[in-house]
């Protein structure tokens, strides 16, 4: 039962909705909200923690929370890093004590959040397959279909960014289709390229720097969700909705030029 | 403007200062000294904001050299030997480097890091707010990268001010305190228990990223995935092969093990101090203990101008000459002249 409700607020958080009846049951339903656990991460933050697992409506809880704190600033929460279940609040334990920051923070994730009307869309250009995507064809073998289905389904998907973290710009994205689940690699990569785009377990990737990793490599995307000397330095906020989009090798070559040098590539779409 | 140049210098040495801060939500870590009361006790001595950008220095030896103007410099942090052109120096004091002389440092003795504090702090482009070097992430000036001999550090030209020594209140002893959380729920009392009972050591591999445990295999009640949430500095992170990392500055900023406890943050600077191989314990502390000692650290951090002490250049001498000589390492303590350390007569001042 609380599950569906969760859904149900997540809908009505997702539709923008203004309605004053829809606005009448969302009201309703955030009161009925289970508070989140309270965990002390040390004793300069604060994990609030909305589910154990990858859990999408927790993720919506988790982003709204951010929100709130965002618009009406605690004294002394110095910054905040949502997570799929889960927000890091970092504080300053001079300014403000675990109990009374963990309350606060508790009727806040209970409060009725107007829903976002802010929701960026992108579109990401993806080099699939070959050279670029070096397990496309075995996640096709072994889903037992072909890599231009893979490439597909993995366009088709309406994906959020649930969370950035590990690397900088490495973005999680949720809302891959259920097809496209696969455990993640026995033995991680020491070294994947920048830019790769990859699934593991229920997740797709947005993966910024060269590093290590066990997901499965489906392509390269030119764009850097994190370059230094650009503005904005990131290109992604958790909350925002991204799609993928195909590109052939020689566009992703123009393309990785002109973001190196600073361009954005990747498309933001009419909201 | 006079230059700091680098003569050697060992691993695990770079620029850090206070972190940066608020960019963790897209993933970019803190970075930032691993000993912030040495870093700000150093900063302090050359009249520098507590954490601006001084260079951290590993456990291995160092040198550097004025060029272009004298450079004046406060060392803090894991005690070592120090000397300028034979003269030896002080921890925790100041001290004026003429344009081509050179000071050099020894292994640090009984800790890990020092830091070399630079009057007028060192000249670097900001990145979100920070100098400090994070090398995964290209981030760091004036260079993104640990230190190596050659490199030059910009820095004020000596203003000639009185040197100073700062008065640091002696380093706490005993257990490391943590708090338990914020998966202590992931593990059983057996679990618990052993942790807190057994005797630990840093592993020689460890980084500024984390410092792996050597001790007791650390058992999960459900297994060793959980979902990645946020973490902190000072984390202690229990991987599938039940071996404890304490995640430090450079961490990443989510990971997904069961964390079982947090390094209390008044702590983590004496911890990031543990040499490795050196035996130690966590002892579990409440919230409000660990906020109180972290209000107190705090407290401590902005008093530190209260602490300064002036003293004459004959008492450097001989404090720095009975501080060698008592630590059993007698190059300092050399007489120049005859080639003999001095006998404690010698020391007494006139």
């Amino acid at each position: 039962m609380r599950i569906n409700l969760l859904n149900l607020l997540t809908h009505l958080l997702e539709t923008n909705s203004t309605s004053r009846q829809n606005r009448l049951v969302w009201r309703r339903m955030a009161a009925t909200l289970s508070p989140p656990r309270i965990l002390p991460s040390g004793d300069s933050a604060i994990t609030v923690e909305f589910s154990r697992n990858i859990d999408d409506a927790a993720n919506q809880r988790v982003l709204a929370l951010d929100r709130t704190l965002a618009d009406r600033p605690v004294p002394g929460v110095r910054e905040t890093v949502p997570t799929y279940r889960s927000l890091l609040v970092h504080y300053d334990p001079v300014e403000i004590d675990f109990d009374t920051l963990g309350e606060k923070l508790v009727a806040l994730a209970q409060l009725p959040v107007p829903p976002t009307t802010k929701t960026r869309r992108w579109r990401i250009p993806v080099v699939y397959g070959g050279e670029h995507g070096i397990d496309l064809e075995d996640v096709a073998r072994t889903l037992k279909t072909t890599p231009d289905d893979i490439v597909a389904r993995h366009v088709a998907g309406d994906y959020r960014v649930a969370m950035i973290g590990f690397t900088p710009g490495w973005s999680y994205l949720s809302g891959l289709e259920k097809f496209l689940h696969m455990p993640r690699r026995q033995n991680p990569r020491l070294l994947t390229p920048a830019g790769t785009i990859s699934i593991g377990g229920v997740q797709t990737g947005i993966q910024c720097l060269a590093g290590p990793s066990g997901w499965h490599l489906l392509g390269r995307t030119a764009v850097r969700t994190y370059l230094l000397h650009r503005d904005p330095t990131f290109l992604l906020e958790p909350g925002d909705r991204v799609k993928f989009f195909p590109v052939d090798a020689k566009t992703f070559a123009e393309q990785d030029r002109a973001a190196a040098g600073g361009e954005i590539v990747a498309e933001l779409m009419a909201s | 403007m006079s230059k700091l140049v680098v003569t050697t210098i060992g691993p695990a040495s770079s620029v850090q200062d206070g972190g940066r801060h608020g960019a963790q939500r897209y993933g970019l870590t803190p970075s930032g000294a691993m000993d912030r009361l040495a870093l700000a006790a150093a900063n302090t001595l050359v009249g520098n904001a507590a954490f601006a950008a001084a260079i951290e220095i590993g456990p291995f030896g160092a040198a550097f050299t004025a060029r272009e103007g004298a450079v004046r410099l406060a060392l803090s942090g894991a005690p070592r030997n120090a000397d300028i052109a034979g003269r030896a120096i002080a921890s925790d004091t100041s001290m004026t480097l003429a344009d081509g002389e050179t000071l050099t440092l020894g292994f640090a003795r009984g800790g890990a890091f020092s830091y070399l504090a630079i009057e007028g702090g060192i000249a670097g482009e900001l990145m979100f707010g920070s100098l400090a070097v994070n090398a995964r992430a290209g981030l760091g000036s004036p260079y993104p990268r640990p230190l190596q001999a050659g490199d030059g550090l910009q820095t004020a030209t000596a203003s000639g001010a009185a040197e100073r020594r700062i008065d640091l209140p002696a380093m706490a002893e005993g257990p490391i305190r943590v708090v338990m959380g914020p998966q202590d729920d992931e593990f059983g009392d057996e679990a618990k228990t052993l942790f807190f009972d057994s005797e630990w050591k840093i592993s020689a591999t460890s980084d500024r990223m984390g410092y792996r445990l050597e001790g007791p295999v650390i058992k999960h009640l459900h297994g060793h995935n959980i979902v990645s949430d946020g973490t902190v500095n000072g984390s202690i992170q229990v991987p599938g092969n039940g071996a404890p990392i304490v995640l430090m500055p450079d961490r990443g900023t989510s990971g997904g093990y069961p964390k079982i406890a947090t390094v209390i943050s008044a702590d983590l600077g004496r911890f990031a101090q543990i040499p490795a191989g050196k035996g130690f314990r966590f002892k579990a502390v409440v919230m409000a203990e660990a906020q109180g000692e972290a209000r107190k650290f705090a407290e401590l951090l902005r008093t530190l101008p209260d602490r300064l002490r002036s003293i004459e250049s004959f008492d450097l001498n001989i404090e720095a000459l009975r501080d060698a000589n008592v630590a059993g390492s007698a190059v300092s303590a050399i007489d120049a002249r005859t080639w003999q350390a001095p006998s404690a007569d010698a020391l007494a001042p006139d």
